[in-house]
């Protein structure tokens, strides 16, 4: 476990994500909707950031734009120092590989692949061969050893999502991605799997964003960004849950 | 990400499967044609071209005419001539594959069920020359003596030392079995064999002093072309001296030319299946393509490329593909085997598996797959990465969904067009058939990319017994069949091509046969007919009938007709003999220009079609010139025209039977019309018979049984048509089940549901057999329509050829059983395992 504590990124506090300016409306004129209304942040690397809100808030439409999964209709965002809100199909594909790791609600594992062939699909499909060192430290830090050669059907919910977390930093990402990560999860198992991420953040210098409405989750990040109606509304840092609880409530009755 | 592709194939096994096996009956199809038409053509080569190996060159008589009674000879006084010159170290004269018959004791042809009845007259002193080979006994020689075939000797209880009769175009001899034969290598299937020496077949067939070839043996050194060089000064321009590997290979083209036809015909039925394959695994993979979105939008985010993404879903289109070619291949061997026995009598060796039929199976079954996958695949790569965090992501409309109305519009006009072009071509078969087909091809991508339009409607009406009778499940199975209507539409649309030309091929038939009916009723107006057996190996039939029949008492008039082929304008035209005096009285002639005064003028005169006078600038007056296959050439007068009928009784040109006799070598007839004092009577007909039993191959009928059996044939040759095509319904039948299938699989936690509020296994059940049955009944409601549709059209283009249109109601009604009953059928396996879904599992089915 010592090589995991070794911090694999220096801990300056500089931004690997940044927007500014980002607006996102569906539809036009009087009938359209604004889903995130001149927003622009920072996102620290090896940092965990988490964006909460109220459904409808936009936290979903912010992460996707982050994430080059869709277009602000004004503003830019940059990861790495890249502008990505410009970049063609191919670009995109590039920075996916390169720059970004996603762990989904739904896990999204592909059914006939062994978990172990799940979380080297990223380099499979980049065509690059894996490390087995660092493979074997995550199958280690992730806790599924003994069931490396599981297929997803044949793992908890708990296990696949650590799973799909092992996929998504065996690239070791610019930034990593977590759509509600613990939606899907009971308690006892979300606790895991955040203990996880956090542990990624801590130890391996992980910059993570996370879209979540649990208060649990969020109270485990650096920092967290509160949306309404598409604006930032609040940003704390190093909460408690109860904290974040009362943000929430204090954000929802505006 | 092709290790993810192949993976993932394995994990949808029964999918996989249900999607090979749509092209495995197409692939089948084409393999077992190549197969069988390759086996045929080998077994042909045997026969045939083995003959003319030990010979370096053959000399043979030009042939003028095509399938005329008389085949080409040439003098034997041309074979002393030959032998003397130097180079030549051996000729003889022979008879190969000539027309003898068999007859038993009782005076009863041996019949070949339609294979040759082949007679040799062969050089026996001279092994190099001789095609057969003795099993028994000793060869025949001189006047008494004959060897027969040793398979017809097992099957018709005949030994060496028996007697048995034999005919060729003269009256029954009989001789002296003195051995049995065979042709080495090549089983003859029913063929016959009858070998004599060779002054014994010139008696036979009555060409005493000629031969059918001379086969010559060059002296070492000599090479067969110089050799053939140094005969022809010998010959006249009615013989040619080809080398025998020269005359090999023209008996070799011309099989391969009457197999070539079959094999055209029988790959239009394995491209019909495919076609309709190529449907069903079009629709399965958009289903698949469909259901797997959101891991197509994870391969994304995880980096994947649309190339990626579009290889993965191809590399598993080609493994289906090429699977199902493989099985396909290994089908065709089985149906070739089939084949085999549905053509039986035709000669048979060794099946003959070509390196070249397993590429194009492989080719034609893989390409077909790929390129019915290529289009969902092209879908596949439009999903968007943001899929991968969507619940219940949706494929998203192609770019240019919009404009697909138009798009099938302007298929559908191109198609009619193709098709009008080619029906009005006026060209040949190819001119006509070609652009027929293709655009029949366009017409059905058209009206299935129209038919997601009309589904809604059409479920209004064909799915209202399902909700009348059907209770809430038949209810709920209407409401299914309507939900996506393109998959609905595409699903039926498979077997919608396959019943639409099913109807086509039956309303056409219906069409046929009333045209014959009518046409044969309205020309043949004696109590009986007497034409060429169907079953015979001739084309002809002994003249001598003719007086055998005048003599049966009740017997008050017989006309004859003489028909053979002959030369005119350049081509090969039946010419008939018919008798003025009592044609009249048997036949109404479909006058153009003249009537039935014409006869009285007609010694010297000739009768002509039409069309045909037209297309060659003759009317009444014109002059013709025709030349038989022994190259006497005579010239007639044009004295009255008649309108080609689609079932003819007579085609080409008729001229006086005396004028015939004298310009044709050997007459034969083709018809004998029978008047009788007391019409149609049992007793009178088996009279009529036993008069020419010993004749020849000439069936006595009354004259509406033998207009039936001219609509007979027609129906077994329909029924032979159904068979394949059923092949095609049953390709879109392994789409409905696939369809199905993948329905259920997608509406799990909703079948899980309607368990859970009471719903019985057997209403699920039939809410699915309905749902499957309303799928077919639209696939009915379109296909039967553009079938007849389809028809109308070819019909029309011709209906100057006197071919009707006729709808015969009852097929379409079972037609549309039919379609039930595949609806049925399809449903069996989805309904099974839909009522097999585990309540509590099924809910809980994310």
């Amino acid at each position: 476990m010592t090589t995991l504590l070794a911090p694999a990124r220096p801990r300056t506090a500089h931004a690997v994500v940044t927007a500014s300016g980002l607006s996102r409306h569906y539809g036009e004129g009087e009938t359209a909707v604004h889903a995130l209304r001149n927003v622009s942040i920072e996102i620290e690397e090896a940092r965990l950031t988490a964006i909460m809100g109220p459904s409808g808030s936009g936290k979903s439409t912010l992460m996707h734009t982050l994430a080059a999964l869709d277009k602000p209709n004004e503003g830019s965002v940059t990861i790495d120092g890249q502008e990505i809100t410009d970049l063609n199909d191919k670009q995109l594909t590039k920075l996916r590989r390169e720059k970004i790791g996603f762990v989904f609600q739904f896990f999204n594992l592909l059914p006939m692949l062994t978990a172990e062939e799940n979380i080297l699909l990223p380099l499979s499909i980049a065509g690059k061969k894996a490390d087995s060192d660092w493979l074997e430290e995550l199958i280690e830090t992730v806790g599924i050893g003994d069931r490396r050669n599981h297929r997803p059907s044949q793992l908890s919910g708990g296990q696949q999502q650590r799973v799909s977390i092992a996929r998504a930093l065996i690239s070791k990402p610019s930034v990593l991605f977590a759509d509600e990560p613990t939606g899907n999860l009971d308690s006892n198992t979300s606790r895991d799997v955040l203990s996880l991420l956090r542990h990624s953040v801590q130890e391996l210098g992980q910059t993570t964003v996370m879209v979540t409405h649990d208060a649990q989750a969020a109270a485990l990040a650096d920092r967290i960004l509160f949306l309404a109606d598409g604006e930032i509304v609040k940003e704390v840092h190093g909460s408690t849950a109860a904290e974040v609880l009362a943000a929430m409530q204090e954000v929802s009755g505006r | 990400m092709t290790t993810v592709a192949l993976k993932g194939l394995l994990g949808r096994k029964t999918r996989a499967i249900l999607t090979a096996l749509a092209i495995v009956l197409g692939a089948g199809m084409v393999s077992a044609t190549f197969i069988f038409t390759d086996t045929l053509n080998k077994a042909f080569a045997g026969v045939f071209s083995n003959s003319y190996k030990q010979a370096s060159v053959v000399v043979s008589g030009r042939r003028i005419v095509t399938d005329s009674a008389t085949a080409p000879t040439v003098p034997a006084s041309l074979l002393p001539k030959i032998k003397a010159i130097p180079g030549v170290e051996a000729a003889s004269g022979e008879f190969l594959f000539d027309t003898v018959k068999l007859v038993r004791a009782s005076g009863q042809t041996i019949a070949a069920n339609g294979a040759p009845q082949f007679g040799f007259g062969v050089d026996t002193t001279d092994t190099r020359l001789n095609p057969l080979a003795l099993v028994a006994g000793r060869w025949p020689s001189g006047g008494g003596e004959i060897a027969i075939g040793a398979a017809t000797a097992a099957a018709e209880h005949y030994a060496v030392g028996d007697r048995i009769g034999a005919k060729g175009d003269g009256p029954v001899r009989h001789y002296t079995i003195t051995g049995l034969i065979e042709i080495p290598g090549v089983s003859t299937g029913s063929a016959t064999l009858a070998a004599f020496d060779v002054p014994t077949i010139q008696i036979l067939l009555g060409k005493t002093g000629r031969f059918e070839n001379i086969a010559v043996i060059g002296a070492s050194g000599v090479s067969p072309s110089r050799l053939a060089e140094d005969i022809r000064p010998l010959l006249s321009d009615r013989e040619t001296a080809r080398t025998s590997a020269a005359q090999a290979k023209a008996a070799q083209k011309e099989i391969t030319g009457a197999t070539a036809i079959l094999r055209y015909i029988l790959l239009a039925f394995a491209g019909v299946a495919l076609f309709v394959g190529a449907f069903v695994i079009f629709n399965t993979i958009s289903m698949t393509v469909a259901q797997r979105t959101r891991e197509f939008a994870t391969l994304r985010t995880l980096g994947a490329s649309r190339q990626q993404v579009l290889r993965s879903v191809l590399v598993e289109s080609a493994v289906i593909g090429a699977v199902a070619s493989v099985v396909g291949l290994a089908l065709g061997f089985g149906l070739a085997k089939a084949l085999n026995l549905l053509f039986k009598g035709l000669p048979q060796a060794g099946t003959v598996v070509a390196v070249r039929t397993v590429v194009l199976t492989m080719a034609v079954g893989t390409g077909v797959t790929l390129l019915a996958g290529l289009f969902p695949a092209l879908r596949a790569t439009r999903v968007p990465p943001i899929s991968a965090v969507r619940e219940g992501a949706v494929l998203v409309r192609g770019r240019f969904a919009g404009y697909k109305p138009y798009v099938a519009g302007v298929v559908i006009v191109l198609g009619l067009l193709a098709m009008a072009a080619g029906l009005f071509s006026g060209g040949g078969p190819s001119a006509v058939l070609v652009p027929a087909a293709a655009g029949m091809l366009l017409l059905f991508i058209g009206v299935a990319m129209i038919s997601s339009h009309v589904v809604t409607p059409l479920i209004k009406v064909v799915g209202a017994p399902a909700r009348r009778i059907g209770g809430p499940a038949g209810r709920l199975a209407s409401a299914n069949a309507g939900r996506n209507p393109s998959r609905t539409a595409a699903t039926a649309a498979a077997l919608m091509i396959g019943l639409a030309l099913v109807t086509f091929v039956g309303v056409l038939a219906a069409g046929l046969e009333r045209s014959t009916k009518d046409d044969l009723s309205r020309q043949v107006k004696s109590d009986y007919v007497v034409a060429l057996d169907p079953g015979a190996s001739s084309m002809y039939f002994d003249p001598a009938s003719g007086p055998a029949l005048a003599a049966v008492p009740g017997v008050t008039a017989v006309s004859s007709v003489h028909t053979d082929r002959a030369r005119v304008l350049g081509a090969s035209v039946t010419v008939n003999g018919i008798d003025p005096r009592t044609i009249g009285s048997v036949y109404a002639f479909p006058w153009k220009d003249g009537g039935d005064a014409a006869l009285a003028t007609l010694p010297h005169g000739a009768i002509v079609d039409s069309v045909w006078a037209k297309k060659h600038h003759l009317a009444v007056g014109s002059a013709v010139s025709i030349e038989t296959s022994d190259g006497v050439t005579r010239t007639f007068l044009v004295r009255a025209t008649y309108h080609p009928k689609f079932q003819a009784v007579f085609s080409g040109i008729l001229i006086d039977q005396t004028d015939f006799d004298r310009t044709f070598p050997k007459p034969q007839s083709s018809y004998v019309f029978v008047n009788t004092a007391s019409g149609v009577t049992p007793a009178l007909t088996s009279a009529l018979r036993r008069s020419v039993a010993g004749i020849g191959e000439a069936k006595v009928n009354g004259r509406s049984a033998w207009i039936a059996t001219k609509t007979g044939s027609i129906k077994s040759t329909l029924d032979i048509f159904y068979g394949f095509l059923a092949l095609s319904v049953i390709v879109s039948l392994f789409g409905m089940v696939n369809t199905l299938v993948l329905s259920v699989f997608e509406r799990t936690r909703e079948i899980g549901m309607l368990r859970a509020v009471g719903v019985s296994r057997r209403q699920l059940r039939r809410m699915i057999r309905h749902e499957s049955i309303i799928t077919a009944l639209i696939g009915a409601a379109l296909g039967l329509p553009l079938g007849v549709f389809l028809a109308a059209v070819l019909t029309r283009g011709m209906s100057k050829q006197g071919l009707s249109f006729h709808l015969p109601l009852l097929q379409l009604g079972i037609f549309t059983l039919v379609a039930i009953v595949a609806g049925v059928a399809a449903a069996v396996f989805p309904a099974r395992r839909a009522g097999r879904l585990n309540v509590l599992a099924a809910l809980q089915y994310e």
